[in-house]
């Protein structure tokens, strides 16, 4: 490996004694300070919310990668098929699925299949989307939910009955199910 | 680029009529009457197709597999026909594509895999097939393995441009106890019409109504419910005819699959297991034209449950004091080794199991020889063979049983049964049987003082046993076997044992160690190696050289009744086989 000498920077006596740099930090407190006041004075000021008691969550832009959750469409119709894409394509593995037939005396009988279970570990996922991104049946969206928490591991897993509860229902979506298919 | 290199030859001796076939430029020689798909494929040119399979029929119905093809013009009389630059005569290519997979090959023809003519059909025939296709990818099992899917994605066109209203057919209907039909998804290609009535000989399959409204149906009052029903779901190129046993469990795509050998009877039908992680989800056919063809029978592809059973084995356990105590490898193995050493050899018997490994039997042999005794045999299985694949013989390996320990299976049963009834056994060792099931009594299994189970599931025998021993099933197990027709197969692990249980080679290497014996034998490889050295009809093999599609090794006269009406339809050029 090769080696490279580096010339040590030559200080001046005020520059040794850390007088200038003493100068130098007042001068960019001082200068935070007199514009805070300013703010103030002007009645706009820019200041630290106070989390979790103020929470900033109605300005989350529609994008937000929150937890990934499973929805329901405006006839309550489970919209996730259980194709288990998200599965196969979720980087850290946090999706486990147990697909399940649906029973021929259900009203949607002839959606056929539909998860029996759904399990995502939110100690596993990274919200990355992908989920959301690959799946075929617009089933599975990132929210806007992102303080999850628990006590234990197994509290930071979420079952069908959870993902539904954060997914809630979307309106609008494509329903490939219905009599036209 | 100077001409031809021969495609590999038919092994028959009388040297093959060779014809010169140019396949997207380069000149090649074929055996004349090969089906062109074949000459393309042997040339690794590929043709996408659906209807066409090498053991059936070829009727030509779904066009998928056209391509452009060419021949040299008839000369007029006193013309000298044209030659290119290779000297071979010119091709005319001909205006409209002919299908590869029903026409044959002929002196001078030019075939273009890959021209525009050739993709602008299939883009068509893809654009046809989807029209009424229904958009159940996420929800149907053949999704990942999926041929309409494979050439959408290579040949078609990724949009559609039918507006009208698909046509809606039967889905989801019940035309057998194993195999569903979702007529949506059928591409009519008539595959599993052929194989039912061309192999199978139960033609209860058919298509009804026309056009775009064509149906497959079963005939009216009939069900398909052979023993081969399920094949017709593997050959089905779409995802009409799916396995009620496989429906909805796992996407194929996180399915691993592990050369196996079926286990249901001894033909030992090639097959692959695929399973994902530690438990197996299904069982295909492997292809193997000295075996099973591309086929299997239901009850052997569908007999493995039990690997998944909750009843299986995971701890060595003794009996203390009428129960059942978990204990380590360690002592259970001495447990074993202080009831049979010091034991007189006759009042020792083993009863060992033909669906044991060779390398399992020849360790049982060892294990006999150190004990000293003469009782040693296994528990033969008669049953109904059929006319196709099925044997009657429902052990896997009875030729293996035989040709190891030397005798024929089931010649000392009588007799150790005998000396069972009478009392006269103090040790018995059951390897791999369920005793209580294979005609012991249970009031003569109670006077054995020390009665040891080396088996997988939790049965009565094991429940009335000193010692229990959990090994390892089949799909968790390496190991040879010989089928009935003499041939030695290998099969590889697919899933791991569950708990504590341990390979049963690797027991009754132990128990032999435990019992005086000795040997340097770490591998299934060096295992295998011994038994070479040791078994004249493995002279020269070793577990590598076995292979995939195995090697005969004892001369049967034992016939397979479904291979031998493939080899005549062969010979009369019905299929390509
Ligand atoms: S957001 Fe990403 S990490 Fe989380 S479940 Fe979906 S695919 Fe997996
Ligand atoms: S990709 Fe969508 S439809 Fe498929 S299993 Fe995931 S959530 Fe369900
Ligand atoms: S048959 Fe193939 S293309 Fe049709 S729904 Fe099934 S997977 Fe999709
Ligand atoms: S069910 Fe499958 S094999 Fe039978 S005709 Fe239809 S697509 Fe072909
Ligand atoms: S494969 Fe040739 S027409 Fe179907």
């Amino acid at each position: 490996m090769a080696i490279i000498t580096v010339q040590r920077p030559k200080l001046a006596w005020h520059e040794k004694a850390f007088i200038s740099t003493l100068f130098k930090g007042l001068k960019i407190t001082l200068s935070h300070a007199l514009r805070t006041f300013l703010q103030i004075a002007g009645k706009k000021p820019k200041v630290t919310m106070e989390y979790p008691e103020q929470k900033w969550d109605d300005q989350l832009p529609d994008y937000y990668r929150g937890a990934p959750a499973l929805v329901t469409d405006e006839h309550e119709r489970e919209r996730c098929v259980s194709c288990q894409l998200c599965e196969f394509i979720c980087p850290p593995k946090a999706i486990t699925i147990t697909p399940g037939e649906i029973p021929s005396d259900d009203p949607w009988a002839k959606v056929e299949k539909r998860p029996k279970e759904f399990e995502i570990d939110m100690i596993r996922c990274i919200y990355c989307g992908m989920c959301e991104e690959v799946c075929p049946e617009q089933a599975i969206f990132l929210r806007k939910d992102y303080a999850i928490t628990g006590l234990s591991r197994k509290e930071m897993v979420h079952d069908k009955k959870r993902l539904y509860e954060i997914g809630g229902q979307r309106v609008g979506l494509v329903n490939k199910w219905n009599e036209l298919k | 680029m100077p001409a031809p290199e021969a495609a590999p030859a038919p092994a028959a001796p009388p040297p093959a009529d060779l014809v010169n076939v140019q396949i997207d430029g380069v000149w090649l020689k074929f055996p004349k009457g090969t089906r062109m798909i074949e000459a393309c494929k042997q040339a690794k040119k590929e043709v996408p197709h659906y209807c066409y399979h090498p053991k059936l029929s070829s009727p030509g119905n779904c066009r998928m597999c056209l391509v452009e093809m060419g021949m040299p013009p008839r000369p007029a009389p006193g013309q000298e026909p044209e030659k290119d630059e290779h000297g071979m005569p010119k091709i005319g290519w001909m205006p409209r594509p002919v299908i590869a997979c029903a026409n044959t090959v002929a002196e001078g023809m030019g075939i273009r895999t890959e021209s525009t003519l050739t993709q602008e059909v299939r883009k068509g025939v893809m654009e046809f097939l989807l029209i009424n296709h229904p958009l159940d990818c996420p929800i149907c099992d053949q999704a990942g393995e999926c041929r309409l899917q494979e050439f959408s994605v290579e040949h078609g066109k990724g949009e559609s441009r039918f507006r009208e209203e698909k046509v809606k057919k039967p889905k989801n209907v019940d035309i057998g106890p194993r195999v569903r039909l979702d007529d949506e998804r059928c591409i009519m290609c008539s595959r599993c019409i052929r194989f039912t009535a061309e192999i199978a000989d139960a033609p209860v399959l058919g298509f009804t109504e026309r056009g775009s409204y064509t149906t497959l149906a079963v005939h009216p009052g009939k069900r398909l419910e052979h023993n081969y029903s399920l094949n017709t779901v593997d050959i089905c190129p779409v995802g009409a005819l799916t396995s009620n046993d496989f429906r909805f469990q796992q996407r194929v795509w996180f399915l691993t699959e592990t050369n196996s050998i079926c286990q249901g009877c001894g033909r030992g039908c090639n097959m692959e297991t695929h399973a994902r992680g530690d438990t197996i989800y299904r069982q295909t056919p492997r292809e193997n034209n000295d075996v099973n063809s591309n086929w299997m029978c239901d009850r052997g592809r569908l007999d493995f449950h039990f690997v998944n059973s909750e009843f299986r084995l995971t701890d060595p356990m003794v009996k203390n004091q009428g129960k059942h105590e978990v204990t380590s490898w360690k002592k259970a193995i001495q447990a074993v080794a202080n009831a049979a050493v010091g034991v007189k050899g006759e009042e020792i018997a083993i009863i060992a199991s033909a669906r044991m490994t060779n390398e399992e039997l020849f360790f049982v042999k060892q294990l006999a020889k150190i004990l000293g005794t003469e009782n040693v045999d296994v528990i033969p299985r008669l049953g109904e063979g059929d006319n196709y694949l099925s044997a009657a013989d429902k052990n896997p390996n009875s030729n293996g049983a035989k040709l190891i320990l030397g005798s024929e299976p089931g010649s000392k049963l009588a007799g150790i049964t005998e000396l069972m009834s009478r009392g006269r056994l103090r040790v018995v060792l059951a390897l791999g049987e369920n005793l209580l099931k294979c005609g012991f009594e249970r009031r003569d299994l109670e006077k054995i003082p020390s009665l040891v189970t080396l088996h997988i599931l939790a049965n009565a025998s094991a429940e009335l046993s000193q010692i229990v021993l959990p090994g390892n099933a089949y799909a968790e197990k390496r190991g040879s076997m010989i089928n009935v027709t003499g041939r030695l197969q290998r099969m590889d692990r697919a899933v791991n044992a569950p708990g504590n249980a341990r390979d049963t080679w690797e027991i009754l290497r132990d128990l032999v160690v435990a019992c005086g014996g000795s040997n340097g034998l770490h591998s299934i490889e060096d295992v295998f190696s011994r038994l070479a050295a040791e078994v004249p009809a493995f002279q020269g093999l070793s577990f590598a050289k076995i292979g995939d599609l195995g090697v005969p090794v004892l001369e049967t006269d034992e016939k397979i009744p479904l291979l031998e009406r493939e080899k005549e339809r062969k010979a009369k050029g019905i299929i390509v086989g």
